[in-house]
């Protein structure tokens, strides 16, 4: 049974962390430099219409994954030893840590920061482009952080028996 | 298995990522 639900947990995390990863890359390697290059006009529509949308898609699959992927410690009974980088359950802790903060930046620095670009909550002319650049720079540092998390991922499950030391 | 951060390669790796991403980090915030 518990084999069973990690197996839906783990099926769910994937699919969950590939829509959040993935809109990330996106924001990161193709929406940033778009918006830069296009007329305001171009860029006025994308804020109505692709941002939000994208937005919503990527801070709900975060909260999704990192849910997924707590159930998933949870049925293997290891949350405790994951987060505190106790015996082998360190390697997915690393990548739990990870996560969790990438996390508290989608929703504590860039969606709250989004939401005044966007225009959702009221901020004043200089206040958006300090908020779109925090943004900028959580969505960056996920970035960053995304690729120790997935090797830390891997790592749990596949890592050679040699490459920890057996 | 060990616990990795006990062994060599585990804290080299962990080491050595974690440096990259924060350098990354500093390097995409100046």
């Amino acid at each position: 049974m518990a084999a069973t639900l990690e197996l839906y947990f783990r099926w769910g995390h994937f699919l969950a962390g590939i829509m959040w990863i993935g809109l990330l890359y996106f924001f990161n390697f193709v929406q940033v430099p778009f918006l830069k290059s296009v007329t305001p006009e171009a860029k006025g529509e994308a804020f109505k219409h692709l941002v939000p949308r994208a937005l919503f898609f990527f801070r709900y699959s975060a909260l999704a994954t990192w849910l997924f992927g707590f159930f998933i410690l949870g049925v293997r009974g290891i949350v405790l030893e994951a987060f505190t980088l106790q015996g082998p359950a360190a390697v997915i802790g690393m990548g739990a840590w990870l996560g969790t903060i990438m996390l508290a930046n989608v929703w504590l620095i860039i969606w709250p920061n989004q939401k005044k670009v966007l225009g959702l909550v009221a901020a004043t002319p200089e206040e958006k482009p300090k908020a779109a650049r925090m943004a900028f720079l959580a969505s960056r540092t996920n970035t960053m952080l995304s690729i120790p998390m997935l090797f830390f991922m891997a790592a749990s499950g596949h890592a050679p028996a040699t490459f920890f030391g057996g | 298995m060990k616990n990795p951060l006990d062994t060599l390669a585990g804290t080299v790796t962990a080491g050595f990522l974690l440096t990259l991403a924060l350098y990354l980090i500093v390097k995409a915030l100046v």
